[in-house]
């Protein structure tokens, strides 16, 4: 491992999402609340979602980690914002594939940034900050 | 100490981690195996492997032999007075949940308390906590300084003629702060409580005498000081430890079995239910003889001159936050300003620097340090100060590459 891999790992995008998270926040009106946490390392983050009608009307998030999990929890609520909880779903079953290194159809989805965090795969001990957040939007459309 | 001979007995050492040479520094959590170590175990399987305390064939002796000879060493390296006060458990955990739920259980009732520190790992907070949920007893905290040391005066002032246990850390795996066992034990003695240690930062790295701290319980892991992992001992007074209750019941503890009732063998084997341990225990036997023959007092010595480095070394550091007393064990703590502890260990790791990110098994004492996680850079007799310039300049490198992306 080199420097360019690290490069790979925190590039840019990732960088920018940590520095400047989108959706940090919560509602004022009542929303889905999803707690989760990684005991192993102490990463938090709480999750807020709008969902009506099987539909994810917005997300915000709260909570602590690292470069990776928070970048994470920022473009995964840009991701499902205004998808259809299915959809959402079968994204973070595909999010969850690529961390694995598995070859993943993107076709019928926007990843958009997500995409930047292809390179977590390469640091297993990294992949559950990575997929931190979008546990807690499973758990919380399983809730629903 | 000839560090160049010490390195040579632990093959691992001898590696490129991502094309650079290994560099361990995360001995806290566990250390390196030397090869006497390795073959002790080793040698065991292809020779002397057999149950222990049956049989009556030359195979069972052998191993029985060996295991009863490891004892001994543990006995003599912390100065117990018998090997009945040696019991053998598989880590620091198991130990300190033995004591809880069988002295804990049994002598404690609503209106008891239970002193403990804020610097305490997971192990030696919960097992208490769920005493306390048994028996009705109250938990209660000797404060921390600004530093992360106790003084005498808040030890005075929590225990309480109420106290029945006080359970302390001989060290902490975080602060690398070294509490005042013996003068804590007397205080507990003086109000008629018990005083119960974690000693697996300890054993490792310095002499102790169970007798001259005059603990009643003391715990410690065989993994951080050389040997395998999945062993660990337990020391009680024999005093205490006779009129306990195991708290495994099985084969191997027992005396006499009947249809409604049995009995229990005597010291130290009645907690010791099911096969033991046999080759973890000899692992560990064979570490002590490793560690005897460089000396605890020359690698308490060594440690703390590479630790003293490494402050200086690390004080060059623009933007470092450093936990933990003025003077500690070989171990520090701390964060980069603005980088979450597991991105520098991602980068040292690219150094081939290991180290530890995250909570440390101590997440009451993070909430105290206001934060959610640290990085942790832990030394032990085979580190050596170009150990200490590689994490410098891997912490230089993490600085430079979050600082360029910033």
């Amino acid at each position: 491992m080199s420097f360019d891999n690290l490069d790979t790992l925190y590039r840019q995008v990732i960088m920018d999402h940590y520095k400047n998270p989108r959706n940090r926040g919560s509602f004022d009106e009542e929303s889905l609340t999803i707690d989760m946490n990684n005991p192993t390392c102490g990463d938090r983050i709480q999750l807020h979602l709008l969902v009506d009608d099987d539909i994810v009307k917005d997300a915000k998030f709260e909570g602590e980690g690292c470069s990776i999990s928070l970048s994470s929890a920022s473009m995964m609520t840009q991701a499902v914002k205004g998808k259809s909880t299915k959809e959402a779903l079968k994204m973070s079953e595909t999010f969850s594939d690529m961390m694995l290194g598995k070859e993943v159809d993107t076709s019928d989805m926007e990843l958009g940034d997500i995409e930047a965090l292809q390179g977590v795969a390469k640091f297993p001990a990294r992949i559950k900050c990575a997929t931190l957040s979008w546990k807690a939007m499973e758990k919380g459309i399983d809730k629903e | 100490m000839d560090i160049k001979a010490i390195r040579s007995e632990f093959p691992i050492l001898d590696q490129q981690v991502n094309g650079k040479p290994l560099v361990y520094l995360d001995s806290s959590a566990t250390s390196q195996k030397p090869t006497p170590v390795i073959e002790a175990v080793n040698s065991y399987y292809r020779l002397n492997n057999s149950n222990v305390h049956r049989g009556v064939h030359t195979l069972g002796t052998r191993a029985t032999d060996q295991y009863e000879g490891a004892r001994e060493k543990v006995r003599a390296f912390v100065h117990a007075q018998s090997t009945e006060e040696i019991i053998f458990t598989r880590g620091t955990t198991t130990a300190i949940n033995t004591i809880a739920y069988s002295y804990g259980n049994a002598n404690l009732s609503d209106g008891d308390e239970i002193v403990l520190t804020p610097m305490e790992h997971h192990s030696n907070i919960i097992p208490w906590q769920q005493v306390a949920k048994t028996t009705g007893a109250t938990l209660k905290y000797i404060p921390l300084q600004s530093d992360g040391t106790i003084t005498m005066e808040d030890v005075q002032a929590t225990i309480t003629s109420n106290t029945k246990i006080v359970a302390m850390t001989h060290v902490s795996n975080v602060l690398g702060t070294i509490n005042p066992i013996k003068e804590v034990a007397k205080i507990a003695h003086d109000h008629g409580a018990i005083m119960v240690v974690d000693g697996a930062q300890a054993v490792p790295h310095m002499k102790v005498d169970v007798q001259a701290l005059d603990c009643d319980f003391y715990a410690f892991s065989g993994h951080k000081m050389c040997a395998p992992t999945g062993i660990g001992v337990l020391y009680g007074k024999k005093a205490l430890l006779e009129e306990m209750e195991p708290v495994e019941f099985g084969g191997e503890m027992i005396d006499f079995v009947d249809l409604y009732d049995s009995t229990w063998k005597e010291l130290p084997w009645k907690f010791e239910g099911g096969t033991p341990i046999i080759a973890g225990a000899i692992g560990l036997g064979a570490a002590i003889d490793f560690l005897n023959t460089i000396g605890m007092d020359n690698i308490t010595e060594h440690e703390s001159k590479l630790v003293t480095y490494a402050m200086q070394q690390l004080a060059t550091i623009d933007g470092i936050d450093i936990y933990g007393p003025e003077k500690r064990a070989g171990l520090i703590t701390f964060n980069l300003v603005d980088v979450h502890p597991h991105d520098t260990a991602t980068v040292l790791d690219a150094e081939g620097v290991a180290v530890r990110a995250g909570h440390h098994c101590a997440q009451p004492l993070m909430k105290w340090l206001q934060v959610t996680a640290t990085a942790r850079a832990s030394f032990y007799l085979y580190n050596t100060t170009d150990d200490v310039d590689r994490l410098i300049s891997a912490l230089q490198r993490a600085k430079e590459f979050f600082g360029d992306v910033f």
